[in-house]
Parts: C-alpha cells; structure tokens; sequence
C-alpha cells in the first residue's frame, strides 16, 4: 500500500495512494461541501461526475481551483480549504446554479432536507448576481413519484442509482446544453417506463426534483369522513427511523410513540403490517415447503429456488426484465396487501361493516407500495384493498400537522387482532430478515422439531449478495440473499442459466432492504444511518415474546376461525396472486 | 408518438448491424449512425431494438441520439431544409429566415411537412461564413437570404 503525506488547513494528514482530498479531508474532521458528489460504501453507489465545483479548494503551487471530490492527493500537497478565494468561488458556482433554479422553498417537499438549499443557507447567499433565462421541463406524476425537473441541478444521482445500483436504466441524461435533463427514454411518464418505483433516485436527489407523490392529504380527508371506519397498518421498518424525523439518534425505535401518534391522528383501529407478515410467513414458508418436498420426491416440473415475493419494487422489476421466470418467484403477495384483503373481508366482518366502509392506510418505507395498492388486481369491483399508501416521510408530515411533539408522546399498544406480531415479523424491515423469518418457521414445520436458536445470524449483514447454508436436521438448504436489484440482477441470471445453487433466494429492491426504502427519512448518503435502523430491528426482535411467526396466537385463531389452513383454496383468493408480463417489445409487422 | 412498425425484414438487418459490431455497448454510436442510413431516421422502435440488441437501457440510447444533432427522431422530408446558426449566419439575421420557414411550412424544427415534402432542421456553422446567412435544401446551397427570399426559393420545389 502506498501511503501519501499531505497538509489540509495546517494539519498533516496521511493517506492511501488514491484518495481523493475530499475524503482525506472528511478523515480528519475537516468537512468541504459538495453537492453533486455522493457514496456510499457497501452499496455500490459512486457518484462523482465533478460537475458542480462546489467542492472547490485551493492547492498551493496550482493556479486553478481543484474539486477536492475528484482530485487525488499527492505528496506534500498543501490544501486550503475555506480562503476568500475559496468561499467566493463557492458562492458563484452556487449563485449561478441557483440562477436557473426556481426560488420555491417556502411550498418545496424537500424543503429542510434539501442539499441545495443548505449549501445556499451555509454559504449565507442573500442575493443572485446574475440573472438569466430559467430553465422548464415537462413534469411527471407517477402513482408513486413525482418529477419535478426545473428543480434539477443535473448532479445526476438519480442515474447512478437507477443504472449502476439498481441496473433498471430508467433514467439517462438527454439533450444537450440548456436543454438537458434527466429523463426516461423518450422523455416518456415514469409511468409508462420500466420503472419499479424502488425510490432510489428519490432517496439520493439532492433538491426537490424528485419526491414522493404526496397523499397526506387523502387520509386527512378519510379522517374527518364520519361514514368510514379508518384503519392503519404500519411496516417493519418504519418504527426503526421515523424518529429521525424528530431529530432523534439514528436507530431509536420508536413503536410505542408511533401507535400512540397514529391513534392521536384518530385512527379508528391502529394495526400492524407485522402481523400481516407473519402471515407471509405461513403461506411463502409452506410454498417453499410444499416445493422442496416435490422436489425432493423427485418432481422434475417443480421450480427451485424460490424466490420471496414481498417487494413489490422487486415484483415489478422481474415482471419487465425476467417475464420468463414469473413462475420462480412465490405467489404470495406482499404482507401490506396481506393485510389490505384481511382486513376488508375477515375484520370488515367481525365489525359487520361492508369493505367499501373501510378505508385502509398503510404506512411504509416504500415507494412502490403506492404503485403496489394501484394495481387492478388487489381491488374487488373497484375497492381497493389499501386505500392509501404513504410514506414514513408523510406520517412525520401528518404528526406535525397536528402539532403533535413526539418525543414527549406516551407509550402505546397495537389494537388487536391484527396488532399482534413476532420478532419474525419484525425483522422483514431489513435484508436478511424475510428469509431468516421463514426458516425459522419452515424448519419446524420440516423437521417437526423445536427450534432452539432462533438467531441465524449467517443470514444477517450488509453485503450486497450473501448466502448460507441452514441444517434442516440433515436436509442441507443453501439460501442466497439479495438487496439492491443490481445484486438481485446477477442471481437471476444464475437461475435463469439453471445454475443456481439455492433452494430459497430472499430479494429485497431497496440496499439494505427496507430500512433504505425510498420513503424512509433522508439518509444524504450516511450508510450508517442504515446499519444503526439495521441494528434497531434486531433488537426489536430480540425482545419479542414470540420470535416464530406460526406461534403468532392471533394467526392460529385466523387460520381456525377464516382461513383453514396454509394454502387452502381462500388463503389462494385472499393471500397469494400472480404475475404480468411486462416486457415491451418493439412493434413489428 | 406515432406508432411506427418496422418489416421483419428490416429488423433482422437491424439486428446484423448490431451483430456486425459484436453487439459491444462502446460501439453504440456506430450503430445508430448505420441504423440512420438504414431507415433515414431512427424512430423510437429501433431505438428500442438496438438497445435490446446492445444491451443498455433504452434511456440510454435516446441519451446518445439527443446529444448528437446528427441524429434525427423524425423521417427527412423530400427535401430537407438546414438553416445555418452557427455565428455568422446568427448575426446577419438566420433567425429571422428560420422564422419565416417555420411560418409558410407551419411546422416547427426537427419535424416534417405533413405531405412528407419538406422538413427543418438546424445546423451549427457549415463553413460557408462569407455567405451568411446560410440555408441548405438537400445538396444545394443558398447563400446571404432573406426572410423576403423564402417564399420564392420554397416555390423552386
Ligand atoms: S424509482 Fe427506482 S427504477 Fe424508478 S427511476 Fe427511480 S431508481 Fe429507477
Ligand atoms: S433529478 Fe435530482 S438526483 Fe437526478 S440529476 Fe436532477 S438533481 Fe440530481
Ligand atoms: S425493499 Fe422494501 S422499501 Fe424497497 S421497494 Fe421493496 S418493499 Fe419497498
Ligand atoms: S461535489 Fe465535487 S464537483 Fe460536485
Ligand atoms: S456561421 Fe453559418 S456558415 Fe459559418
């Protein structure tokens, strides 16, 4: 390894061949603002196109200015980072850029997490000096996303997630000069692309050009409708970061402060997507079983691995890049339409209510839920199954509506019965967690045994691809594991070569799964928030009572009371679906 | 946009032009330029052909045909118009003549007439600067126009 010796504002500094002098910088403390740069390690995202020049410092024997985040430290370098030169440099890269840049920030959705607008805020800009033409692009509202391009700065992040990490190419820069933008191909809708509404590109824009379709509003007006019973199911990972929102450590869990917000908001019944996930347990579990038994009785039909279904940014991914394999994946559907079909036909009864009186919100990590609870087939004679959909951002939105000061809110429970989960369920929040759920509930039912270590922590990480084998008292299963569609990408190729290894691969669309959804609070690129929300699920789970979904008292009185069994012909009408081909092909006569 | 279907015949050979180049992602350019020789324009259904072929993302392509003015989206017309803005042309009032080609052909730049006869587009200097400002019509050049002259050289076509 060869080490280079450099001084940043006074202070020596050693560091890799290759560093770049933003992150030998970041290595001692010393913070240089940037705007179009971003990575995070582990995730496969590396985004330094060095466009911006935000970054700019001042290197001692150079004549220009160099952008720390693309230049490499060399020995003996001495670098300044904040001289007069320095800071006007800085201020008239950011004045240009915000002279083609609406000034909304008072209506803007990403106002207070834009970058934008805190680079603008730290470097004190009161006034642009110059003034030009501003730039208009189409806008786009997809169920799930809205494109808001005049508020692009052309960082172009949004790519790097959607080509690199994500390999869906949604997105490419078009056109030329004034002119370009970020955009699907043909300037198309989101919409009418192959986009899976994973939320990436969200997750990472810097400005207000890319956010969530807001539906706050939606459930507003639910709330206030005296004719509807409103009920709200909330996700594993939400919990793990909506405290961030209320400046909270990163990793605080904050269940209990959630139901009782959600309850304060007047919901009629505050439920849980957890329970809904134990119930993915026991029908994807017993799939999975009832597939390696046939295989394992030598049915040569039977398709091995088999692939979770809970994502459905994943589902819509496949549907367009692999049509071929719609039959790999398992057929049940994701727990938030779990609970949606539960919750209108089961619980609509037991309040001897029709489904249309209910209205039902989910809250998620996600974006592609919002996409998910559009899709025809989860409505019966128009009623969709969850009414609305919207994010952990949202929720925070509404709480502040209501001027509610989390922090100080009192402890509360789920109602029940659908209230009630597992530390299985929990765990869905983050990668690795599906399929440890399953397996843990899956090898009882296999082996008959009592599982005594719950913990499989070979399944648990951060890696973009993992695998492990788990003893199933003599029957070997070889699980693969996979976050980011970019990973889960190359381990569909391997099946689809027939040259997998797996029995059961667990996809989640989003790094990191859930936790890292494109609806969770912004993480601005810190991979440490993720593995703090990470840790809070573990946790969550470790201090469950019941840790195996099939324990769930609730789910046994389901199947007793509605459902019968696993897989038994209304479990099939009410829990599982299927898949579409979505591959565009071009006309041909 | 129009829907356009492309013969059988025609996206096989789309698909030996792309064979040609080993389908290699860093020969992308090369093969748009030949699918435009191919079909005079490259309309979104060979872009989405070729992509398939290359292996990239179909945003990915239209990225590269709307970087380059080489590329068109739109069929040529009969005569294709190219009005010159390129600086000379652009000081000695190009902007006006294109004005008033967009006025009596009522369409606007990059598309067609809708009898298929002229189409317009602009170009960056074409190196006849002494001349400016300047317009092409197919092979042949027009040199120091005038918006008074459109309407008399549309009518030699
Ligand atoms: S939501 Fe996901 S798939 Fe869609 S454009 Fe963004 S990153 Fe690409
Ligand atoms: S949309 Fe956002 S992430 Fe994409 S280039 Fe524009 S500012 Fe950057
Ligand atoms: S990983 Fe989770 S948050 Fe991301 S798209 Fe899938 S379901 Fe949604
Ligand atoms: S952050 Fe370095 S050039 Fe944009
Ligand atoms: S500027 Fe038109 S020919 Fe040179």
């Amino acid at each position: 390894m060869n080490l280079v010796k450099l001084t940043i504002d006074n202070k020596p500094v050693v560091v890799e061949n290759g560093t770049t002098i933003l992150e030998a910088a970041k290595s001692i403390g010393v913070r240089i603002p940037s705007l179009c740069y971003m990575k995070m390690d582990d995730m496969n995202f590396e985004n330094k196109p060095g466009g911006c020049r935000v970054c700019v410092v001042e290197v001692e024997g150079r004549r220009n200015l160099a952008p720390a985040c693309k230049t490499e430290c060399t020995e003996g370098m001495v670098v300044n980072t904040h001289t007069v030169r320095v800071i006007n440099a800085r201020r008239t890269v950011v004045e240009l850029i915000l002279s083609d840049h609406p000034a909304e920030c008072l209506t803007c959705a990403k106002s207070g997490e834009c970058e934008l607008q805190d680079l603008a805020q730290n470097l004190g800009i009161r006034e642009i000096h110059y003034t030009g033409e501003q730039s208009h692009y189409k806008g786009d509202q997809s169920p799930a996303i809205i494109r808001e391009m005049d508020k692009c700065i052309m960082c172009r992040r949004c790519e790097t997630a959607c080509n690199e990490v994500q390999t869906v190419g949604v997105l490419s820069a078009v056109n030329r000069g004034f002119e370009s933008v970020v955009a699907p191909a043909f300037e198309m809708d989101l919409d009418h692309s192959v986009c899976t509404y994973c939320g990436q590109c969200v997750a990472v824009c810097p400005t207000g050009a890319l956010t969530e379709r807001d539906y706050t509003w939606k459930v507003i007006e639910a709330l206030v409708d005296p004719t509807k019973t409103v009920v709200v199911q909330t996700a594993p990972a939400v919990r793990a970061a909506l405290g961030e929102s209320f400046g909270m450590e990163p990793g605080s869990l904050v269940t209990a402060k959630m139901v009782s917000a959600l309850r304060k908001l007047g919901f009629d019944y505050v439920f849980d997507t957890d329970f809904a996930a134990d119930l993915t347990i026991m029908e994807e579990g017993t799939e999975l079983l009832d597939r390696l038994n046939r295989h394992l009785n030598g049915d040569q039909e039977v398709k091995l691995p088999i692939l979770t279904s809970c994502c459905p940014g994943w589902v819509k991914f496949f549907e367009h890049q692999f049509p071929e394999m719609m039959d790999v994946p398992s057929t049940a559907k994701s727990p938030q339409q779990m609970f949606g079909a539960i919750a209108k036909s089961y619980f609509a009864k037991k309040l001897d209510k029709k489904r249309e009186d209910l209205v039902v919100v989910s809250v998620m990590p996600c974006l592609a839920k919002k996409y998910e609870c559009t899709r025809e087939e989860f409505s019966v004679n128009g009623d969709p199954d969850v009414n609305v959909s919207i994010t952990t951002r949202e929720l925070a939105q509404l709480i502040r509506n209501a001027n509610l000061d989390f922090a100080s809110l009192p402890d509360d429970d789920f109602d029940q019965p659908m209230g009630e989960s597992t530390g299985a369920s929990v765990i869905f929040g983050t990668t690795g967690g599906v399929i440890e759920a399953a397996v843990r509930t899956a090898y009882e039912l296999h082996t008959g045994k009592i599982l005594e270590k719950v913990d499989f922590k070979e399944l648990r990480g951060m890696e973009g691809s993992r695998k492990a084998t788990v003893d199933f008292d003599g029957l070997k299963l070889n699980i693969g594991i996979a976050h980011g569609l970019g990973n889960a990408r190359k381990l569909l190729e391997e099946v689809k070569a027939g040259k997998s290894e797996f029995h059961a691969i667990e996809i989640m669309a989003c790094p990191g799964g859930c936790i890292g959804g494109g609806g969770q609070p912004y993480h601005h690129g810190n991979v440490d928030i993720l593995k703090k929300r990470q840790r809070a699920i573990y946790e969550e789970d470790k201090g469950k009572p019941i840790r195996k979904s099939h324990e769930n008292p609730f789910i046994q009185e389901l199947y007793k009371e509605f459902l019968g069994k696993p897989m038994s012909d209304l479990s099939h009408e009410l829990l599982h679906t299927h898949y579409f081909d979505r591959k565009k092909k071009a006309e041909v006569e | 946009m129009a829907k356009v279907k492309i013969p059988e015949n025609k996206v096989q050979e789309l698909k030996d032009l792309c064979a040609s180049y080993n389908n290699e992602p860093g020969e992308l350019i090369n093969v748009l330029h030949g699918a435009q020789g191919m079909f005079g324009y490259l309309p979104a259904e060979v872009q989405e052909i070729v992509a398939d072929q290359m292996n990239v993302s179909v945003a990915h392509v239209y990225g590269v045909v709307t970087f380059y003015s080489f590329f068109s989206m739109l069929p040529k017309g009969k005569h294709p118009i190219s009005i010159c803005m390129g600086t000379a042309c652009y000081v000695r009032g190009a902007e006006k003549v294109l004005d008033e080609f967009k006025r009596h052909l009522e369409v606007k730049v990059g598309e067609t007439t809708p009898d298929g006869k002229f189409s317009l587009s602009c170009l960056r200097c074409v190196g006849a600067c002494g001349l400016a400002p300047v317009v092409t019509i197919g092979e042949r050049v027009y040199g120091r126009v005038s918006p008074e002259d459109v309407k008399g050289i549309l009518g030699e076509y």
